[in-house]
């Protein structure tokens, strides 16, 4: 077992489990202390998916290079068309070919 | 068992393995990372498990090589998980009706598609119920600790990722995503002020509060703008009677 886990690294890994844990019960844990969602925050809760997501695609767009802002274009038309994990495996294919040939 | 309970299981399992599906080169990306980075096999496999979110995995373990502070790792882990804070407030509507610790296990396995699959499956009327969310949950989770062994064993077999296009593939994936909750009010006033909060904060601030910063941006536009719910609609005096 000792060559299997190190202390330190155990114990990162412990703080780091609990931390996530936290932000997974977190939000739940604040809105049940109100007593009704009034509709504003409703709406703004609504939005949540929508707003988390589009963070973690809209930089890459346009920090990632041309490569990359090209083919997120590409997948965001084959999305709008088809559904999740074809559009995925398309736009995949997409970025490997055009890689291959602009090196 | 009932024909809804089976139809709930078989759902979960089909969305689940398409999540599984679309995460494995990051399960074996992580592994091999992991194990690039120092850690043993073992531990690799532990995180994985106990703290299940990728992102954050990915960034500790960059981390773990580069003899910064322990207290430093997990206060990055903690910043790119933060958005879940998000989610499982969002997902309180939905969760309403289960028990504690049925709370309590299926936050744990509150990650991005988890989260988004729920609210559509609420969208379409249909209850989010605790089988539904542990099959779900279950059919990624596995998948995902099982692929992460795969990839500490492959190690630097993997080579650049870059070069096989996966770094572009989490891009794509949480764009499909996005493209899912199209038929929401405001959709796109909120993925435009998104978008430009988190370029913005990503430059100003820089990473990982861009999310959050970005995300609160989005939100916070779909706080103020008109509501399109019903509860815009009916006029606040008295009801309109109809038939008069």
């Amino acid at each position: 077992m000792e060559n299997w886990f190190h202390t330190q690294t155990l114990l990162i890994i412990a703080a780091g489990a609990i931390a996530t844990y936290l932000t997974r019960i977190g939000g739940y844990l604040f809105i049940m202390r109100m007593k009704s969602i009034p509709p504003r925050a409703e709406a703004a809760l609504n939005a949540v998916p929508a707003a988390v997501l589009t963070t973690l695609v809209a930089p890459a767009a346009v920090t990632g290079g041309l490569d990359v802002s090209l083919t997120l274009a590409v997948a965001f038309l084959l999305g709008l068309r088809i559904s999740l994990l074809p559009m995925l495996g398309a736009s995949w294919v997409f970025v490997m070919i055009l890689r291959h040939f602009t090196g | 068992m009932t024909p809804d309970r089976k139809d709930e299981i078989r759902d979960a399992v089909q969305r689940g393995l398409a999540i599984a599906i679309a995460a494995a080169p990051f399960g074996v990306l992580f592994g091999a990372i992991a194990v690039d980075n120092g850690l043993t096999i073992a531990e690799a496999a532990l995180m994985s498990a106990t703290l299940y979110a990728g992102a954050s995995q990915l960034v500790g373990v960059e981390l773990f090589n580069h003899h910064v502070a322990p207290w430093l790792v997990v206060l990055s882990i903690f910043a790119v998980n933060f958005r879940h804070v998000l989610y499982s407030a969002a997902m309180a509507p939905h969760v309403r009706h289960l028990t504690f610790w049925q709370k309590a296990t299926s936050f744990f396995l509150l990650i991005d598609p988890q989260f988004a699959e729920a609210e559509r499956r609420a969208d379409a009327g249909r209850k989010v119920t605790y089988l539904w969310l542990m099959v779900l949950g279950a059919s990624v989770y596995f998948p995902w600790l099982a692929l992460t062994i795969v990839g500490g064993f492959l190690g630097n077999l993997i080579g650049d990722p870059r070069a096989i296009g996966i770094d572009v593939l989490l891009p794509i994936y949480f764009m499909g995503l996005v493209l899912g909750f199209r038929s929401r009010a405001n959709w796109l006033p909120v993925v435009i002020a998104s978008a430009a909060g988190s370029i913005l904060a990503l430059h100003f601030v820089g990473s990982p509060w861009h999310v959050s910063l970005g995300a609160l941006a989005g939100i916070a536009i779909a706080a103020v703008l008109p509501l399109e719910s019903k509860a815009a609609e009916e006029p606040a005096g008295e009801p309109v009677e109809e038939g008069t």
